[in-house]
């Protein structure tokens, strides 16, 4: 009944349309009262609410439809009306110098870039099938979160699937050219590469799922099988040797591909002692993370970076208190550690690479104030001339993890530590109601303590931390990767497949034609070491976080909210991904017996200019710099047949060289 | 800022327009429903819709004494106010917002109904008796199912790289239609892409998966699959461009030698077990062709040896296999037209034809279509011997059902089992001369071939069209190119059987032909000896070809039947002299008056809707069964029917049970023969053959030496 009256005002209406009564004005005011009236009686809110959602629909509708209709060309005549003309994007510069497609390319995407679809699963996942779980719109971690986190998980046993789901990686460009919508990873490379000629038969997106340890991903998927066999088909059939593009944890996955495809089967590939110098022309690695990033330990250890210490410190509580009734970190943690491959981001080479307790190769490093990029290119190469002295602190960042800001920065001898390997994990607390299992409730409150009062750990030590704190996790891990350096690289134990993804356990292949770029962004402060505290409350919650409250009061202090930042490109410092191009394998060392050529190419960062801009083209963070129209140039002109002379050399603006000198690496 | 202002214009004008429209019709209803209403509830009282409710409470107060005396005078001024209150606008929104708001409940309260109850699906059940994935599994989709992407463009097509051109929701077409058709055709000559355009197969599985959203091709079968363990791994989507020539797809995009890559990787892999490939359609001339490639020795072939094919595939499972083409092409190359373009042409007359969209959509689909070498592999194969000459054509007993009748034959026959001839019971008046497959006039499909008369079609001669087509500024297909009367000459040559057409195609499609034959063959060998068989354009063509030396391989033929299916055609001289339009046209007025096997010009026979029974089961009833000249080493075959049956409700979508050409691909008993398979049963395992239709009979009728 009620609808058939809201419908009669129309009708009313066209009703005193058609009968001609002349109105007073003096009426005007009474009638209005009347209306208002009448609306108590019979006109509920619904019909307002029906005319405001119909109205904003319709303004809905005509945005969408003049945005329709809008020219393709228009926002960027926008752009070029208000920045000036932009420059032409690298492929279309190129292909006006006449670069055609040459060399087929692979690519190989890093952790958490590439999608991940559901091919089987519990109940609660109905419907999924063969959706995206991971990248796309993530749409379903609001809508089921415990299913979705469920999903992803796997098995903390084996670190394969869990019974009855199965987890698979996208397979195709489509894996990783776009993480969400418009957030590009491989797009803006694939665009400009296509224009020059390339197409889906001469590029290939080696995506396997990141969460596996990389020998598994051969058990599980025989993902490694297959990028061999698409390798060597794409050189078969276009004649021409493979550029290999591999990004972030790719650049690991691949080390170890290369090492897996030349080894006899059943553990390797049985391709050959010479496969690689056949099949392969150049590794142009972007942000690899060779000796892994101190981000991943945080990650491992209280599951928290410095984007969550920042959230923790601007709305404390949210994160810790139970107002959803989930422990969204404790539920995070529990995944992430059953993830395989985040284990191979753990820092590598112990304190010979990343410093002890009073040294450091960065020490010294004061870039927090050079903000200009025209600095840097000018101090390029002569960083010394910038007298660092004067103002910056020799920052220890040897100790990646400080319990306390005053741990972190005391003198070595200051330091009263007591070893915690042998400490007596305490019983459960017998507070069984966390939702939430993980092993800290296994550590109970005297093993935290006793994590605590070792006050600092280094990078050898914080793989002995991390057996302490989540042992099924590195048993896990210790049997797919290793984190130290090899003494005696001919030693027949490192023909295992575990040391195969550690550049300093592991001989580059005999390959002498070879070429190893490592690419990376710098001129963003990265993470190096953290400061640590122990959470106040005990329980369920993870007993350590990042002391947000560690902070200077230096405006270009290298310390923030508990962490310490070096030169980078925010994810990956540049001493990971540089340092093997710059001095482990350059010319003919222990690592490199083949001299392989190994080139630096560092893109400094310029964030961009304008909102319009989107996320830059002179990006150098970890992610962004895929758009980088530098990188991009190179890649091209690489594919595109060109060697290390076309693109000139080194280009490098950070102190890598002055930092590789002072690691003490036998080569 | 020029541009600014034309854009503004633009917009305006192009808004005025519409708002009035849509304002008007509104406008329109608003008043039919409000005279509905008042007549099923007269008015008693009024309510109004402030848009200002802000009135003063002081104001409010002293009015209402006022205004309780004169609330009956003061009704219609009252509401002569709210006409200004209430524009036409406010109206809209109203209207909109409520069938907004009610569209939203109704789908709100649609996602809680429990779901209708489907039954369960082949894969679970199969899951359940404990089948496992065994054998890896290769899917070769059909022609046209295929998605399309664009690499390389155009100007005009901005923004569209590395989107769908082909399947999905093809909104291009109306946003862009010549620019798509543009990157759509091939070179004319070459049969490759034209200078400046590069349109590639999407790979994957999404590659055909669905056609378009919610429309289905490969995707419940791949659901299936994954139900009993498959996964990327151990499935392989093999897509190629299905507009080229199938050699080109190697030559351009390296698909064949892509395709051998996979199945030997999948071998190799999953524990060294044979792949078993489910090619449906075009798919399955397109796998022929790659089991004679991959075992031909290069650069021509993939250089497997001849011991690939037995080493690498267990089974093949066509569905709804076009092996020995398809009359539908036949109409598509002529002029473009199948059934259902015949049927609105029937429907609307005049709306295809005229120039109301100041586009002549027919023309240019046909001109795209004739660069498409990969319509021409669909022709009729086998000339006369097959498909019938002017007298006879082995499905000339079938008899056009209504569909009740269809049902209840298919009823009895599971009932009563094969021994009883379901043709026996009905009255045969007279027989269907399917081997015409073009006539020009009812008659000419009817009357004694005695009577008919013939040119030569050697006489077929091209006379450049002299003053007529100067008049057309531009050529759109090669009719433009042709006079009227050496049209006219080839009508008079009146039928046309399966071996003449191709000289009437030769001749009103010169340049097509050319080409696609250079990669096609169409006829039946006499000595498949002849080393001219090992050229690759023969690799097709099941009756020129020798399968391979595998005898452990089984070939399944699963097609649909009970659907009418075009077999062959009526066509007329298209009315109109008018340059750029097409000459023939079906003769959409000649309609059966006997057993209802021609309507709309065009004769039935039993199928799949798209390809006829004879076409999809010879090969695997006579051609190939047992030990054949065409099939030396003795390959299992086994023709697998499934009775079409339309969904019984509109909520089944497409249904569980169809057999048309494509939806059959959800068909229940279908997948399970897959998943059987491919979990590691035979042919015999799956019960042999499963008969509907009368094929073993056609097949007996068409004499060939085996």
């Amino acid at each position: 009944m009620s609808l058939l009256r809201r419908r009669k005002v129309p009708e009313n209406e066209i009703q005193s349309d058609v009968e001609p009564t002349v109105d007073a004005e003096e009426d005007y005011k009474k009638s209005k009262k009347r209306i208002k009236e009448g609306k108590k009686q019979k006109w509920s809110c619904i019909d307002s609410c029906c005319w405001f959602v119909g109205c904003i629909c319709c303004v809905w509708w005509i945005l969408l439809f003049l945005y329709n209709a809008m020219p393709a060309s228009f926002p960027q005549y926008v752009t070029e009306a208000i920045t000036g003309p932009l420059p032409d994007p690298p492929g279309v510069k190129l292909r006006k110098e006449g670069l055609k497609a040459k060399h087929p390319v692979v690519f190989i995407p890093g952790i958490v870039t590439c999608g991940l679809e559901l091919w089987e699963g519990h109940q609660c996942a109905e419907g999924l099938f063969r959706k995206r779980l991971w990248g796309g719109t993530f749409g379903e971690v609001y809508k089921r979160p415990l299913c979705w986190v469920d999903h992803m998980t796997l098995d903390n046993e084996t670190g394969m699937d869990p019974p009855g789901i199965r987890v698979r990686p996208v397979s195709g460009l489509v894996a990783a050219d776009y993480f969400a919508p418009g957030y590009f990873v491989w797009a803006v490379l694939i665009a400009n590469l296509a224009r020059i000629g390339y197409e889906e038969k001469s590029m290939y997106m080696a995506a396997y799922d990141w969460r596996l340890s990389f020998q598994n991903t051969e058990v599980r998927d025989q993902t490694l099988s297959r990028i061999k066999s698409n390798i060597e088909l794409m050189v078969a059939t276009s004649g021409k040797k493979a550029v290999i593009v591999p990004h972030s944890m790719g650049v690991v996955y691949f080390l170890h591909f290369m090492k897996w495809v030349e080894a006899p089967a059943p553990m390797g590939g049985g391709g050959g002692p010479d496969w690689c110098a056949k099949h392969i022309k150049a590794v142009m690695n972007i942000g690899g993370p060779l000796l892994g990033v101190p981000k991943s330990i945080a990650g491992l250890f209280s599951a928290e970076a410095r984007d969550i210490a920042v959230a923790r410190a601007l709305a404390p509580g949210v994160l810790d208190t139970d107002l959803f009734h989930f422990q969204t970190l404790e539920h995070l943690m529990k995944m992430s550690r059953t993830w395989d491959a985040t284990m191979s981001m753990i820092p590598r080479g112990g304190e010979t690479i990343w410093g002890d307790l009073d040294w450091s190769p960065e020490e010294g490093y004061s870039p927090c104030k050079s903000k200009s990029r025209d600095d840097a290119a000018q101090i390029s190469g002569h960083h010394e001339n910038q007298t660092p002295e004067s103002k910056a602190k020799y920052y220890r960042y040897g100790r990646m993890i400080s319990f306390g800001k005053d741990a972190a920065e005391a003198h070595p001898s200051d330091l009263k530590r007591i070893d915690f390997r042998d400490a007596v994990k305490g019983s459960s607390i017998g507070n069984n109601t966390c939702d939430v299992w993980n092993e800290y409730q296994e550590m109970g409150v005297s093993g935290a303590k006793a994590v605590e009062e070792y006050k600092v750990y280094t990078a050898g030590e914080i793989v002995d931390l991390l057996y302490f704190v989540a042992p099924k996790m590195m048993a896990r891990g210790s049997a797919h990767f290793s984190y130290g350096i090899a003494d005696d690289l001919d030693d027949p134990k490192y023909s295992h497949y575990k040391y195969w993804s550690n550049p300093l356990e592991t001989k580059l292949p005999n390959a002498p034609d070879m070429e190893i770029y490592s690419m990376y962004g710098v001129g963003i402060e990265t993470e190096r070491a953290y400061v640590y505290k122990r959470t106040p409350t005990a329980g369920c919650n993870i007993p350590f976080q990042i002391d947000c409250s560690a902070d200077e009061e230096d405006e270009d202090s290298c310390l923030k909210a508990g962490v310490y930042t070096a030169d980078g490109d925010e994810t990956v410092p540049a001493l990971s991904a540089g340092f093997m191009c710059a001095k482990g394998w350059r010319g003919k060392t222990r690592f490199n017996p083949s001299g392989v050529k190994t080139y630096i190419r560092e893109y400094y960062h310029a964030p961009p200019a304008n909102l319009l801009e989107g996320r830059g083209t002179q990006s150098g963070a970890h992610v962004d710099i895929m758009g980088n129209f530098a990188l991009i140039e190179d890649i091209m002109r690489v594919a595109a047949g060109g060697t290390s002379e076309d693109l000139g050399g080194d280009r490098v603006y950070s102190d890598i060289f002055k930092w590789s000198e002072k690691i003490n690496l036998r080569l | 800022m020029g541009f600014f202002h034309f854009l503004k214009a633009e917009v305006s004008r192009v808004f005025q327009v519409n708002l009035s429209a849509i304002f008007n019709y509104i406008d329109c209803k608003v008043r039919i429903f409000g005279s509905i209403l008042q007549f099923l509830e007269p008015v008693k009282s009024c309510s109004y819709e402030s848009t200002k409710p802000h009135v003063d409470k002081n104001q409010e107060n002293a009015v209402s004494a006022y205004e309780e005396v004169s609330k009956k005078p003061k009704y219609k001024k009252i509401k002569r106010q709210q006409l200004k209150e209430w524009r036409c606008i406010d109206n809209c929104f109203w209207i909109i917002g409520y069938l907004c708001t009610t569209w939203w409940l109704l789908l709100f309260l649609c996602n809680f109904l429990p779901g209708v109850k489907v039954p369960i699906s082949p894969g679970s059940r199969l899951k359940n008796e404990g089948l496992n994935a065994h054998h890896p599994v290769v899917l070769v989709p059909g022609i046209v199912t295929g998605g399309l992407e664009l690499w390389e463009g155009k100007p005009c097509s901005q923004g569209l790289f590395r989107k769908r051109l082909w399947g999905f929701s093809f909104a291009e077409i109306f946003k862009r239609p010549l620019c798509w058709l543009e990157h759509l055709s091939l070179d004319n000559e070459t049969g490759l892409d034209p200078p400046g355009i590069r349109v590639r197969a999407v790979a994957g599985l999404v590659a055909a998966d669905y056609f378009a959203p919610g429309y289905f091709v490969w995707a419940i079968l791949i659901e299936n699959l994954a139900k009993i363990g498959y996964e990327q791994k151990n499935m392989y989507m093999a897509s190629y461009d299905w507009r080229l020539s199938f050699q080109n797809t190697e030559i351009r995009d390296q698909s064949l030698s892509r395709l051998k890559r996979k199945i030997e990787l999948l071998y190799v892999t999953n524990g060294y077990k044979k792949v078993v490939v489910v090619p449906h359609s075009m798919g399955v001339t397109y796998f022929l062709h790659f089991l004679k490639w991959v075992e031909a020795s290069p650069p021509v072939g993939g250089g497997g040896g001849p011991g690939w094919c037995a080493k690498h595939i267990k089974a093949i499972m066509n569905i709804g296999p076009a092996f020995l083409g398809v009359p539908k092409a036949v109409a598509n190359i002529l002029s473009a037209e199948g059934k259902d373009v015949a049927f609105i042409r029937a429907m609307a007359p005049g709306l295809l034809d005229s120039e109301t969209f100041g586009f002549q959509t027919l023309q240019h689909v046909m001109r795209v279509f004739r660069t498409w070498d990969s319509v021409v592999s669909l022709l009729p194969k086998g000339g006369e011997t097959i498909w019938g000459d002017l007298n006879r054509s082995p499905e000339e007993e079938n008899v056009c059902y209504s569909a009740k009748n269809k049902y209840l034959r298919s009823f009895s026959k599971e009932n009563d089992g094969n021994n009883t001839d379901p043709r026996r019971s009905i009255q045969v008046k007279e027989l269907v001369k399917y081997g015409r497959l073009i006539s020009f006039g009812k008659t000419a499909s009817e009357i004694p071939s005695s009577q008919l008369s013939f040119v030569d079609p050697k006489k077929f001669v091209h006379e450049y069209a002299p003053v007529s087509s100067t008049s057309c500024e531009e050529l759109l297909t090669e009719y433009d190119e042709m006079s009227r009367e050496n049209i006219k000459r080839v009508t008079e040559n009146k039928t046309y059987t399966a071996r003449t057409l191709i000289h009437l195609l030769r001749f009103v499609a010169p340049k097509a032909m050319q080409r696609a034959e250079a990669h096609f063959s169409h006829g039946l060998a006499e000595n498949l000896e002849d080393p001219k068989y090992s050229h690759y354009k023969y690799w097709s063509n099941p009756l020129e070809t020798m399968l391979p030396d595998a005898p452990e391989m089984e070939i399944f033929c699963s097609y649909g039947v009970g659907m009418p299916t075009e077999r062959s055609y009526v066509y007329k001289m298209s009315p109109s002299d008018r340059c750029k339009s097409i000459p023939l046209q079906i003769d959409t007025s000649a309609d059966g008056s006997h057993n209802g096997c021609l309507s709309g010009g065009v004769y039935f026979v039993d199928g799949d809707d798209s390809v006829p029974v004879l076409s999809a089961g010879f090969m695997c009833a006579k051609g190939w069964r047992g030990k054949t000249r065409f099939n030396p080493s003795g390959i299992a075959s086994y023709v697998r029917e499934y009775q079409h049956k339309p969904p019984s409700s509109l909520l089944e979508g497409r249904g569980t049970e169809s057999g048309t050409h494509v939806d059959i691909l959800g068909n229940f008993a279908l997948i399970e023969d897959v998943l059987r398979v491919a979990a590691g049963a035979s042919g015999t395992e799956l019960g042999g053959d499963r008969i509907y239709s009368g094929i073993i009979e056609m097949s007996e009728q068409i004499d060939i030496q085996l």
